[in-house]
């Protein structure tokens, strides 16, 4: 068993990030997450296993610091929250493009604009849409403890070495400046030249010998059919993310009549509903999407045949309940779905989740069966 | 065993830290812990509070409505959260920063003189520990082993010459906490 420790989520990101042998990290201070800097910053990685913790003058400079040196195949990884992850949307587009690993963690914040420094999930789209241009994805993880935040950082430099992709941790103020108690990985050595060389010699600037071609890294193609060439790659990588990546918990489904879907700190509101829903006699489950790109659809239209209704619980307006409608109208069921959601950084409460429920599938709960359109 | 609990009060009381030794002290008892803070701009003479839950299986919402039990160390926080402690449940407050006392029957109400007696201890600082002692006393959830060993982890090596004058406070809330049980 590794180390137990209590820490912020904020603080385990930054732990996580040193003991699972990350290279390098660049990033500019921003609450709910300036945690994770003041931690590397006070650990000085750099005297222990030699990794690089740089603060930018910006965003925008944090992840073109992150672009250039993923370029070399070493780990890297940034942090921000919302505002900030705005500001590197374009760099995260290029870095897609360029098809690059890193890892990005967006500790988010209520918006729009500088919003509050509240929790909040209202990037979902940002983060499993593309919130730069471009037709890319990221592997979005979404921790639901502190434990999770811990486990997603070696996770998500696995994936996006995996993929040769941008892996993102898509967190909220909550889990960011939650402590719990978690079990710390034990260190492991960052990876050594001739390891690096050996994974990525035919893609990363490693430095040029007169054996082997030039490496060049750039997300620009001025021939549009080797252009699409490039986009059909993307395009057949992001589809087996989609095979094989989809990470999801369900919580009492097995004879769930209503299904909540949430992830992250909702997910833990939802747990909690969930056991006030059964107490209250309502056969209630969670479905928890872990992996929110590549998304749990066929876990959702698998519960959708017996489901008569799907309540998303987002600390947004509303966003992820596109791709569960998505889901199951594609499955052709007729089970309803629904939205509940606190925005502006209000975490909602259980008692809210469970009156929501029965407010809104109150035509299911009083008829027993499912409502057609 | 599941306790949900809020300590709330001033900022600069030490209510994020009593929290985060009872927290450290639960780890050490082998439990599930969750140590959630309202955080925001306010600093020292703000309000602060802490939601903590000691478990010993996996603890769902760290947002919660209700509490098994309120530690309540201001007047403001008494108006927001005597409301919230379950049917049952235990209320401890110092009635030095309550003005008006609680005024509930249906829960277990204890009066913790903290701030006097920290401050005939000659030390004010140790105002929340004698608190946590206090609690501990009625809600007998961890041992003081684990208490100690707690304390251990959660302060820095450099104050760890305080750890006595800690569990003496801690005795010392043992001994003074009232009940004060309404009818």
């Amino acid at each position: 068993m590794g180390e137990l420790r209590l820490m912020k989520g904020n603080e385990v990101l930054a732990e996580a990030a040193i003991r699972c042998g990350c290279d390098g990290y660049f990033g500019y201070p921003i609450t709910p997450q300036s945690e994770v800097m003041e931690t590397l910053m006070a650990r000085q990685p750099w005297n222990e296993t030699g990794m690089t913790v740089l603060q930018a003058e910006s965003e925008v400079a944090s992840i073109n610091m992150v672009y250039g040196a993923a370029a070399t195949g070493k780990k890297i990884m940034t942090s921000s929250s919302s505002p900030g992850i705005s500001l590197m949307a374009e760099g995260i587009s290029y870095i897609a493009g360029a098809e690059l690993p890193c890892l990005i963690v967006n500790v988010q914040r209520g918006g729009p604009g500088l919003g509050t420094i509240q929790p909040s999930q209202a990037d979902y789209f940002q983060s499993v849409k593309g919130g730069g241009h471009g037709d890319y994805k990221m592997i979005v993880l979404a921790p639901a403890s502190v434990q999770e935040m811990n486990d997603f950082v070696d996770l998500g430099f696995e994936l996006a070495f995996k993929y040769r992709n941008p892996a993102m941790i898509l967190a909220d103020g909550a889990i960011g400046q939650m402590m719990e108690k978690v079990e710390l990985a034990d260190q492991k050595p960052r990876w050594t030249k001739e390891q690096i060389l050996e994974m990525s010699s035919d893609w990363a600037t490693t430095g040029k010998t007169a054996d082997r071609k030039k490496n060049i890294v750039t997300s620009l193609e001025m021939d549009s059919d080797k252009m699409e060439e490039n986009n059909r790659r993307f395009q057949e990588k992001y589809r087996k993310m989609e095979e094989e990546e989809v990470r999801y918990e369900a919580i009492q489904c097995d004879d769930a009549e209503f299904v909540i879907v949430a992830f992250g700190t909702s997910a833990r509101v939802c747990q909690k509903a969930v056991e006030i829903a059964r107490a209250k006699g309502l056969k209630v489950g969670l479905l928890r999407p872990i992996t929110l790109f590549p998304f749990p659809k066929k876990a959702i239209q698998e519960l959708a045949r017996k489901a008569k209704g799907f309540l998303s619980v987002e600390m947004s307006a509303g966003q992820m309940v596109e791709d569960i409608k998505l889901s199951v109208y594609e499955a052709g069921s007729n089970a309803r779905v629904n939205h509940f959601g606190r925005m502006g950084g209000i975490i909602p409460t259980p008692t809210e989740v469970v009156e929501a429920l029965e407010e809104k599938f109150s035509w299911e709960l009083s008829y027993g069966v499912k409502r057609s359109y | 065993m599941t306790e949900e609990m809020i300590i709330a009060g001033f900022g600069g009381q030490g209510v994020l830290s009593m929290g985060k030794i009872l927290a450290y002290s639960g780890i050490m008892e082998d439990k599930e812990v969750t140590w959630f803070p309202s955080y925001g701009p306010e600093m020292r003479g703000g309000t602060a509070n802490v939601t903590v839950i000691v478990s010993d299986t996996r603890i769902s919402s760290p947002i919660l409505q209700e509490f098994d039990t309120a530690i309540i160390l201001n007047q403001q926080s008494m108006d927001k959260f005597e409301k919230a402690v379950k049917p049952g449940g235990t209320l401890l407050y110092d009635p030095n920063g309550v003005i008006n006392p609680p005024t509930r029957t249906d829960i277990n109400i204890y009066k913790v003189e903290a701030t006097k007696t920290a401050v005939e201890m000659g030390n004010p600082k140790v105002f929340n520990m004698i608190v946590f002692g206090s609690y501990l006393k009625v809600r007998p959830i961890l041992s003081l082993d684990n208490v100690e060993k707690g304390l251990e982890k959660s302060l820095p090596e450099r104050y760890h010459k305080l750890i006595p004058l800690n569990l003496e406070a801690i005795k010392k809330g043992q001994e003074i906490v009232a009940d004060v049980q309404l009818v």
